[in-house]
Parts: structure tokens; C-alpha cells; sequence
């Protein structure tokens, strides 16, 4: 798991249980989490319609049908989201103590990485591995904050190539060589 | 004895050059991309797994052995040096590791990390050969109820005991077992939850889940903050013990062994309490309870053992039993799914020598780690120093060729980048992973079961409590599922006390 911000007072607070934690949700709700409970009563919503269109159970070797599995889960996604919404009013958390509920996300950075990120998918096909590989790479050092462009599309190109080279003619694993096919 | 002489035979087939030479890579790969920060071993496991696209089973075997151990040395390293736990079960590691490289012992911790590691994976991969084929024993009589309550314990103990909050783990699971559910119904070949996009026919591989919310996930969560996060890598000096550093080091290394070992063997038992236990223990046995917060060798030579041999612990329920506890566990069961092996007490029998050869591996593994890479150390910290635009832009980079190889389309990509935007918000709210990944993988397996059960009983609920084993199950469920209930009286019965006394 990658929680940064898992700190060393974390094990601490375990032990002290439960009475140190109400002590220590004195900096405030974060009502943001709200959108999680949100996403999850969509998600539940978006579950159970589908499972309502599924055939019901037909075979004698599958007495309960694909339906189910579905619906159980819809209807679980709502109360999850129900008490997440009551814990999060009451001032609850997650693991790293609501430690980034302040952080203000740079969502500028991260708009042009996913942009970068899906000029990629788009473009693989097309101009192939080692040409939207660079574009990749280039592209995301550039948005996290790299100043040296010729020397990050000079890594990013030869990135590429030694990827193409290694595992798609090396190892025989499925990348594209798109526009370069016959070159490379 | 029947399993040493086929643990041999496991020896014999690794030990040609070329079968070495792919161990060796395997480790130093897996070591240089654990040791990236915030990539822990599943993740590693995760982004390498198309090396092995092409290769025999049995290479891939002996190279995910090598990874295995390899992620595992290269995350401790970067948790001591960094102070950044790549992994929930290094957060113990971190709170006297990187105390110790502030006060210029880096070196030490390093070394009482690697050689502990080296240790408790001896001993953990032992204690493997030897308790694995008792569990196959025991699984073998299991009928189809018997394992579908063995995977509800298993979900529910993952989203409720590890982690800080159960909400939250619950949540996280949730998502798991609807990213499962799409795709084809194994049973009556209907779609379910692919909204008419024939892509998502085959499901969302479980390789594209754990690289999308871990490694994509990272990747957004440092563009989105990128102004905050600072890092500053400490220097390591040379990697070596001295006397007193052997002599107040080997006692827990054996007992975060024997500690860790067990937990991961049990369904979620997990790395993080015997890590935590193991630290307790030391703290309390020390004649140097004074330097505990300072930068004790205790603190890291046990919770550093414990971590390892409880690791090599969940290959137990993920060989014998095909259940995987923990993320790694379930990458490396997508893995063997991917060349048609199903992980069960029949592995044993049908890929006997397959299995052997993983587990030969591992000590091969382990063996190589210790002996390349303890002098490499001061190598291996100059990764720390690849700046960071590079480091994330290679992340990114690999991540995409992986999900792109899984199927060759371009729509996986688009897959990736969806759930490394729900790992960015795991993340900015706190919501744990692991159940999630394990929901992916558990949730249409715990469901082949369930029906499977109800087929045999014509579809009456009965049919899902099986023999005794089952009842004992459940009744752990319930305790686990009612243990908040216990805290609360206690607190009530807490407060009314007071109000008495007062």
C-alpha cells in the first residue's frame, strides 16, 4: 500500500485506542469525502440497474442465476455509502488520519498528464509504440515539472526504442510498430 | 521426504546457467523497481509481469521468484533512506530505520535489513515446504461451501482488520468486487455491468487494476502535489555490521520470523500487526529501551524479518488453498492464471514440478540478493536521485506498455487511466487498497463457489454451510464482523465508570 503519510504516531494512536481518537479529530470535518459516498450511490445505482436487465435463472445446473451477486452489491454500495456519509459528518477519516484533507490538488497538472496520457492511447495504434512511448514520456516529465526538454526527449526516445527493441522483436509481447513498420 | 526429493528436483532445474541467469535478473530488477519510491513489492510484481509474457512457466517462475524477494529488499531500502513506507507493512521499518540513517547509521540498517531479510525468508521459505503440503492435505477433504466461507472470511478480514477504518475498508472492497463482476458470467455466459462496450466482455484484468490504482495512482497523486511533497535522500555510508550490531540483532531476527510467518499464513493476517508486534517485543526486551524513537537496530531488524517471513507466509492459503491475502499474492495468482494454472490443493499434484521450481527460486532468490546486492547498496541509492519528473514519467511509461500488452488494445489504456484516477482519490481520502485488489481477484472466484454450492443443493441456502469447517468459519466472520459492537460496550461500561466515580 502506498500511504506516504502512514506517520510513526499511527501505530501509537492504535494502541491508545479509541478515546485518543476522538481527542484528535479536533482539525475539522472534511466534508469532501462526501463525494465518495456520491460516486458510491451512483456506482449502486449504475450495479442494479444492469443486474435488472440480466435473463433470469434458466439452467437447473445454476439455480440462482447471474442476478444475485449484483444486487447484493448494489444494495450493500448504498448502506457502505449511508454509514461513510454518517462518519464523515461525525468528523471520521481515513487511514492517514485526514492527513490531505487540506491539500489543495494541483488539478492543473494533473488535466495535462492525463491529457498526455490519452494522446497515447489514442495515437499507439497509429504511430506505434516507439513513437507515442516517447510522447509519453516526454510529455509527462515535461508536466511534472522537467526544464531540460532535449534531454528528456533524448531519454524518452531511447526509452522507446529499447522497449520496442527488447520486448516487442525480443520477447515477442504485442506493441504496435504503427507508421514505423518496415523501419524499425 | 516425498517433498524434500521433489524440492531437489526443483534445485536441479534451476540451477542451470540460463535458468540462474534469469533468477539474477529477476532480482535485480525486482530490487531496482521496488527501490523506486512508492512502488511496493505488488506493484513491482505488477509492472514486470510482462517481461514474462514470453517466456516457458517455468522461467517465469523462477524470475517472479527473484522479483518476489527482490521488490521486497528494494522497498526497505527506500523506506529507510526516505522515510516513505512503500507498503503499509514498511511503516514499522520506517520509524527506527530512518532515525538511524539521520544519525549516520544508515549503513547498518541497511545491512541488519538485508541480512534479516535473508534470514526470515530462509526460514519462512522452509517453514513453506514444509507447511504447504499439510494445508493441501487439509484442503483437499474441502468441499465447495467449505471454500466459499473460507473467501468471505477472507474479503471480510481484509476490509475490516487491516487498515485504520472499517468504513472504509468496506468501501474499498465494494469497488474490488464491482470491477470483478464485469465482464462475461462464467456460468451463463451473460455480460454483466459492460454497458454494451464488447471490450469489457473479458472483464478488466486484475494487472491492469493494480498498476492503474498503484502505479498510475502515484503518479497523479505526485502531479497533483507537486508543490508540497519534498524528499531528501539520506546518505547511506558504507553496509556493514559491527560486533554489537550482529549481537543485538539476531535475536529478532529469529523472533520477527517466527512472528510473521504464521500471520501471513492465515487468511489477511497481513504483514502489518506481526510487523507491529514484532517492534513491541523488541522494545520490551532491549537493554537499550532508550534509543527505541532514536534510531534503534532492534526496531529494524525485527519488523524487517517479520515483514519477510510473513510475505513468504501468504504463499501458503495463495499455493495450497488459491487464495491470495494480500496484493502481491493476488498479482502473482493473475500470474499463474495467465499461463492456465490454477493455484488449489490440485496445483500440487498436476504442476507438481512447477510449484517445486517457484519455491527452489526463492531460496535461489534470496541467496542472490544477499550476496550481489549487500556490496551494490551505494548502487542502488542513486536510483533514489533520478529526478522526479523522470521517475514518474518512467512509471507512467511502463505502465502503459504492461496494460497495453495484457491485450494489445488501446481501450486498456483508457481502463488504466480510469482507475488511476479512483487511486488518486483512495489516496487524497485516505481509503486503504488492498481490499480492493483483493476483491478483484476473490470476488468472482468467492461467487463460482457460492453458486457452486447452491447447485448442489438446489438452489436452497443451506446448501452454502457445508461440514464443521464451515461452521467455524462463519463463527470467525462473526466475531471479526461484531468486534466493533465489543469495543463500544466496553467504552459505554469505560464512561459509566467514570460517571460513577464522579
Amino acid at each position: 500500500m502506498t500511504m506516504p503519510d502512514e506517520t510513526a504516531e499511527h501505530p501509537a494512536a492504535d494502541a491508545a485506542g479509541p478515546e485518543a481518537d476522538s481527542a484528535a479529530e479536533a482539525p475539522g470535518r472534511d466534508l469532501a469525502q462526501l463525494w465518495v459516498c456520491g460516486f458510491m450511490a451512483v456506482l449502486g445505482t449504475l450495479v442494479i440497474i444492469d443486474a435488472a436487465s440480466l435473463g433470469a435463472a434458466g439452467a437447473s445446473n445454476d439455480p440462482i442465476g447471474p442476478k444475485p451477486v449484483p444486487i447484493i452489491l448494489g444494495i450493500l454500495l448504498y448502506a457502505v455509502a449511508a454509514f461513510y456519509a454518517l462518519d464523515a459528518i461525525r468528523g471520521g477519516h481515513g487511514e492517514d488520519e485526514g492527513a490531505h484533507a487540506g491539500d489543495r490538488l494541483d488539478w492543473k497538472t494533473i488535466a495535462a498528464l492525463c491529457a498526455v496520457f490519452i494522446a497515447n492511447a489514442l495515437l499507439i495504434d497509429w504511430l506505434g509504440w516507439v513513437i507515442s512511448g516517447s510522447i509519453l514520456f516526454w510529455g509527462s516529465a515535461i508536466v511534472l515539472g522537467s526544464r531540460r526538454y532535449l534531454i528528456a526527449g533524448a531519454v524518452a526516445v531511447a526509452l522507446a526504442l529499447a522497449t520496442f527493441y527488447g520486448f516487442a522483436i525480443g520477447l515477442g509481447i504485442g506493441l504496435p510498430a504503427g507508421v514505423l513498420q518496415g523501419i524499425l | 521426504m516425498e517433498n524434500l526429493n521433489s524440492l531437489i528436483d526443483g534445485f536441479a532445474a534451476i540451477l542451470t546457467p540460463g535458468n540462474l541467469l534469469i533468477a539474477l535478473i529477476g532480482v535485480t530488477i525486482g530490487t531496482a523497481v521496488g527501490m523506486l519510491p512508492g512502488l511496493g513489492t505488488a506493484m513491482t510484481i505488477a509492472l514486470l509481469l510482462p517481461l514474462t509474457y514470453g517466456m516457458e512457466p517455468t522461467q517465469a517462475f523462477i524470475m517472479f521468484g527473484g522479483i518476489f524477494y527482490g521488490g521486497m529488499y528494494g522497498g526497505s531500502t527506500t523506506a529507510i533512506l526516505l522515510n516513505t513506507p512503500g507498503q503499509s507493512s514498511s511503516v514499522v521499518t520506517v520509524l527506527e530505520g530512518f532515525k538511524m540513517a539521520k544519525n549516520g547509521r544508515g549503513g547498518q540498517a541497511l545491512a541488519t535489513a538485508a541480512i534479516g531479510s535473508f534470514i526470515a525468508g530462509t526460514i519462512a521459505t522452509i517453514a513453506l515446504v514444509f507447511v504447504t503440503p499439510i494445508t493441501v492435505d487439509f484442503a483437499i477433504g474441502l468441499g465447495a461451501p467449505d471454500y466459499f466461507a473460507i473467501m468471505v472470511l477472507a474479503l471480510v478480514a481484509t476490509a475490516s482488520v487491516l487498515g485504520s477504518s472499517r468504513i472504509r475498508g468496506f468501501a474499498s472492497l465494494l469497488f474490488g468486487l464491482v470491477i470483478g463482476t464485469i465482464g462475461i458470467d462464467a456460468v451463463t455466459g451473460q455480460q454483466r455491468l459492460t454497458y454494451g462496450v464488447p471490450q469489457l466482455a473479458d472483464g478488466i484484468d486484475i494487472v491492469v487494476v493494480a498498476v492503474g490504482a498503484f502505479a498510475v495512482g502515484e503518479a497523479l497523486w505526485t502531479a497533483a502535489r507537486r508543490k508540497i511533497a519534498t524528499d531528501e535522500v539520506l546518505p547511506v555510508g558504507r553496509v556493514w555490521m559491527g560486533r554489537s550490531d550482529w549481537r543485538r540483532s539476531w535475536g529478532p531476527w529469529l523472533r520477527g520470523s517466527a512472528l510473521g510467518f504464521p500471520f501471513g499464513a492465515v487468511p489477511a493476517g497481513g504483514a502489518e500487526v506481526p510487523t507491529f508486534l514484532s517492534y513491541v517485543t523488541e522494545r520490551r526486551l532491549s537493554k537499550h529501551k532508550d534509543e527505541f524513537g532514536k534510531g534503534a537496530i532492534e526496531g529494524v531488524a525485527g519488523p524487517e524479518a517479520a515483514n519477510n517471513a510473513s510475505a513468504a507466509g501468504t504463499l501458503v492459503p495463495m499455493l495450497a488453498l488459491g487464495l491470495p491475502c494480500n496484493a502481491t499474492a493476488a498479482v502473482m495468482l493473475a500470474a499463474f492464471q495467465t499461463y492456465g494454472i490454477q493455484p488449489g490443493p490440485l496445483l500440487f499434484e498436476n504442476q507438481s514440478a512447477l510449484v517445486w521450481t517457484l519455491i527452489a527460486g526463492l531460496f535461489v532468490g534470496n541467496a542472490m540478493l544477499l550476496v550481489l546486492n549487500m556490496p551494490l547498496i551505494p548502487v542502488w541509492v542513486k536510483l533514489l536521485r533520478i529526478p522526479k519528473p523522470y521517475l514518474f514519467a518512467g512509471i507512467l511509461f511502463f505502465a502503459s506498455m504492461g496494460a497495453y500488452a495484457t491485450s494489445g488494445q488501446p481501450f486498456d489504456l483508457f481502463v488504466l487511466l480510469a482507475l488511476g484516477l479512483i487511486g488518486l482519490a483512495m489516496r487524497r481520502f485516505g481509503i486503504p487498497m488492498l481490499p480492493m485488489i483483493v476483491g478483484v481477484i476473490l470476488g468472482p472466484m468467492a461467487e463460482r463457489q457460492g453458486r457452486m454450492s447452491l447447485q448442489l443443493s438446489g438452489g436452497d441456502l443451506s446448501g452454502l454451510i457445508g461440514g464443521p469447517t464451515s461452521w467455524v468459519i462463519y463463527a470467525i466472520v462473526a466475531l471479526i464482523a461484531l468486534w466493533p459492537l465489543v469495543g463500544l460496550i466496553k467504552r459505554r461500561a469505560a464512561r459509566d465508570r467514570v460517571a460513577v466515580a464522579a
